[in-house]
C-alpha cells in the first residue's frame, strides 16, 4: 500500500497544483523584488516588473540566477527577510567563492521538513518506523533534512551522522532500524560491512533513501541485494532547500518534484530557452514558498528530463529523471562538490604547474579521486623520500581544500592528453549517467 | 672527488625502462652502473654513463625529467667485510648515507660501490685519508 504524508497535496489535481503555483509565484516575485535589491537590479536590467508576472506562463520573463550570482551576493545579498527572522543556515562544502550559504526562517525549515517527510512516507515510512540517518549533520543539508522529515512523520529518529561504521551497525541491530538514510556509496559500504560480520539476520531494514551523489541502476540493485531492502532516490540542493526537492515513489521511475513549493523548468543550457516537456536539458528551480532565501529561476546545472505522465503511485507532481550529467565542470565525489578550479588553485599555490588531470572512478561502490600531475625539474629529486614527501604535502593541501582525500600521482612530462592544445582535465570512469 | 650520476624520473608502467635504454642505445651511450628505486606509481633510475654531458642533452631533448647528482665511487676489495669497513668510517664521522649500489668492472678482483651521502666532500676526504681508492670520472670510463 502506498503511503503519503500529505495526500491532499501530493495527489492534488493538476489544475489545483497549477493554481497554487500561479498564486504563489506572483506573490513571491513581489516579495523578492521588494526585499532583494540584487534580484531587483537583474529584473530592472531585463525590463521586467512584478506586474509582468501574472502566472507560471510568465516565468520565462524572469532573469536566471546562477552560482556566480550566489558568489557575488555572498553572504547576505540574496537574503529576503530581516536577519532577525532567520533561524538557521546550511552550507555546502567548498571554499570561498564556491561555498553556498542558504538561510531559513522557521517556516522554511517546516516546509523543507515536510518535503522530506513526504520522501520517507513514499519509501513506506510510518510513525512505527525507526529512521536511521547516517548523512552528515551540521552545515551539510543531508542530516538535518532527513532528521526533520522523520520528526514530522513521527518516526523514532536515530541521528547517527556519518562515520563510525561499527556503531552504526550496532545501533541498527540493537534498536531495529527500519529505514536507512545516507549516500548510496555509504549504504553499499554498510551492506558489505554487515555481511562481513555475518549480521544480516539481525538487521530489520526494509527501505533506504539515498542521495547527494549520482548512482546507477546497477548500484541500486547491488544495495538492494546487500541490505535486502528497497532503495529509493532523493534529490535536492542547498540553494533550493536541501534533500527532498524531489523524491522517488514505489514506481522507482523518476523523482516527484514538490511542485507546491518549487516550479521546475528545463532549459537549453546554451540559449536559456525553455524546452518542451520530455526534452533533455538543464533543470531550473523557482522557490515559491520560501521566505528567507527564495531563489527565482536558479540554474542547477543538472541535466535531466521532466515527465508529467500518470504515475501508478497516485502522485500527480511532475517527475524528474536522475540527473544525466552536468552543464558545468562540477564533479560530485563521495557526495562532495568538486570543481577542477579548486584543484588548480592548490597546485599553483604549491608551486606546481597547472598541468593536471582528474581521474574519478568507483571501486566497490565507493568513489576514488586521483589527481595526476606532470613531473617538473623543480619538483624532481633523486631521492624517493624527497618526492614522496612532496606528494604527501600536496595530498594534505588538496584534502584541506576539497574536504575529501584525493590520491596524487606524478606522471612523466607531456603525458597528459591535450586535445587541440587544450588539456582534457576530467576523466570520469564511473559511468554514472 | 665525486663522479656524476644521472637520476631520471620514470613512470612505473610497462615499457618505460625499455624506452629509456633504447634512447641510450640509439645515441651509443654506455652505462657503467645502474640502480632502480621504485614506488607503486613512479621510479627513479640512477645511472653512471661514459658521457654524462651527452646523456643529459639527449634526455632533455626527449623531455625526460632528470637531475645530475655528485656521488662517490669507491673501489673496494672483492672480499667479505670490505663494504662494512667503509660504512663504519662514514658512520663514525656522522655522515648520512642516502643510498648505495655496487657494480663490478672489467678488471679481475675489482668491485666498486656508489655512495650518495649528505656531505660528499667531507666523505671523500675521510675515505681518501683511510686509504680507500676513490675513482675519478675519467678513470671510471676506463674500467
Amino acid at each position: 500500500m502506498e503511503h503519503y504524508y500529505q495526500p491532499e497535496i501530493e495527489c492534488a489535481s493538476r489544475e489545483q497544483i497549477r493554481a497554487w503555483q500561479d498564486e504563489r509565484l506572483v506573490k513571491q516575485v513581489r516579495h523578492v523584488y521588494q526585499h532583494v535589491p540584487y534580484y531587483r537590479a537583474l529584473m530592472d536590467k531585463k525590463g521586467v516588473t512584478p506586474d509582468d508576472i501574472r502566472s507560471v506562463d510568465d516565468l520565462y520573463k524572469l532573469p536566471f540566477l546562477t552560482k556566480d550570482d550566489l558568489r557575488d551576493a555572498y553572504p547576505y545579498g540574496l537574503l529576503a527577510v530581516p536577519r532577525s527572522e532567520v533561524v538557521r543556515i546550511q552550507s555546502t562544502s567548498g571554499t570561498t567563492g564556491r561555498r553556498v550559504v542558504a538561510f531559513y526562517t522557521q517556516h522554511d525549515i517546516d516546509l523543507w521538513d515536510e518535503c522530506c517527510a513526504r520522501a520517507i512516507a513514499a519509501a513506506g515510512g510510518t510513525r512505527d518506523d525507526v529512521v536511521h540517518v547516517s548523512y552528515g549533520y551540521g552545515l551539510f543539508t543531508g542530516g538535518p533534512g532527513l532528521n526533520g522529515g522523520s520528526h514530522k512523520l513521527g518516526c523514532m529518529t536515530l541521528p547517527m551522522s556519518s562515520g563510525n561504521t561499527e556503531r552504526q551497525i550496532q545501533f541498527m541491530c540493537d534498536l531495529g532500524s527500519t529505514i536507512l538514510c545516507c549516500t548510496p556509496s555509504y549504504a553499499a559500504y554498510l551492506g558489505e560491512s554487515i555481511r562481513e560480520r555475518g549480521l544480516q539476520d539481525k538487521i530489520q531494514l526494509k527501505a533506504g533513501i539515498f542521495g547527494a551523489e549520482a548512482w546507477s541502476e546497477e548500484m541500486r540493485r547491488d544495495i538492494e541485494r546487500l541490505l535486502n531492502i528497497k532503495a529509493y532516490d532523493i534529490y535536492g540542493l542547498t540553494e533550493i532547500s536541501g534533500p527532498g526537492v524531489s523524491f522517488e515513489c514505489s514506481a522507482q521511475t523518476g523523482m516527484h518534484i514538490n511542485e507546491d513549493h518549487f516550479i521546475a523548468e528545463i532549459i537549453d543550457p546554451n540559449t536559456g530557452e525553455v524546452l518542451p516537456e520530455g526534452e533533455k536539458g538543464e533543470l531550473v528551480f523557482t522557490s515559491i514558498t520560501k521566505e528567507a532565501f527564495p531563489l527565482l529561476r536558479y540554474r542547477t546545472r543538472d541535466i535531466c528530463v521532466l515527465t508529467r505522465e500518470k504515475c501508478p503511485c497516485g502522485r500527480t507532481h511532475v517527475k524528474m529523471s536522475k540527473p544525466m550529467g552536468r552543464s558545468d565542470d562540477m564533479l560530485i565525489v563521495k557526495g562532495v562538490n568538486v570543481f577542477p578550479s579548486q584543484i588548480e588553485t592548490v597546485l599553483l599555490s604549491k608551486g606546481y604547474p597547472a598541468n593536471y588531470q582528474i581521474m574519478v572512478s568507483r571501486e566497490h561502490n565507493s568513489d576514488k579521486l586521483e589527481v595526476q600531475v606532470e613531473m617538473t625539474p623543480e619538483m624532481f629529486s633523486d631521492a624517493v623520500s624527497e618526492i614522496t614527501k612532496r606528494e604527501k604535502e600536496l595530498v594534505e593541501a588538496l584534502k584541506a581544500m576539497l574536504g575529501i582525500y584525493a590520491a596524487v600521482k606524478l606522471v612523466a612530462p607531456k603525458t597528459i592528453a591535450r586535445s587541440e592544445g587544450k588539456a582534457v582535465r576530467i576523466i570520469d570512469n564511473r559511468k554514472l549517467y | 672527488m665525486t663522479v656524476k650520476q644521472i637520476s631520471v624520473f620514470l613512470e612505473n608502467k610497462p615499457g618505460k625502462l625499455l624506452d629509456f635504454t633504447k634512447l641510450l642505445r640509439e645515441h651509443e651511450i654506455d652505462m657503467q652502473a645502474l640502480s632502480l628505486a621504485d614506488t607503486s606509481d613512479f621510479g627513479i633510475v640512477r645511472v653512471i654513463v661514459d658521457d654524462s654531458y651527452k646523456a643529459a642533452c639527449v634526455l632533455k631533448e626527449a623531455s625526460y625529467i632528470y637531475s645530475i647528482t655528485p656521488v662517490l665511487a669507491a673501489a673496494i676489495p672483492d672480499k667479505a667485510g670490505s663494504l662494512c669497513d667503509i660504512l663504519e668510517l662514514l658512520n663514525g664521522d656522522g655522515i648520512n648515507l642516502d643510498y648505495a649500489y655496487a657494480f663490478t668492472g672489467r678488471r679481475a678482483n675489482s668491485a666498486y660501490i656508489i655512495l650518495r651521502v649528505d656531505q660528499p666532500d667531507k666523505a671523500a676526504a675521510l675515505l681518501a685519508e683511510a686509504g680507500v681508492h676513490l675513482v675519478s670520472q675519467d678513470e671510471l670510463n676506463e674500467l
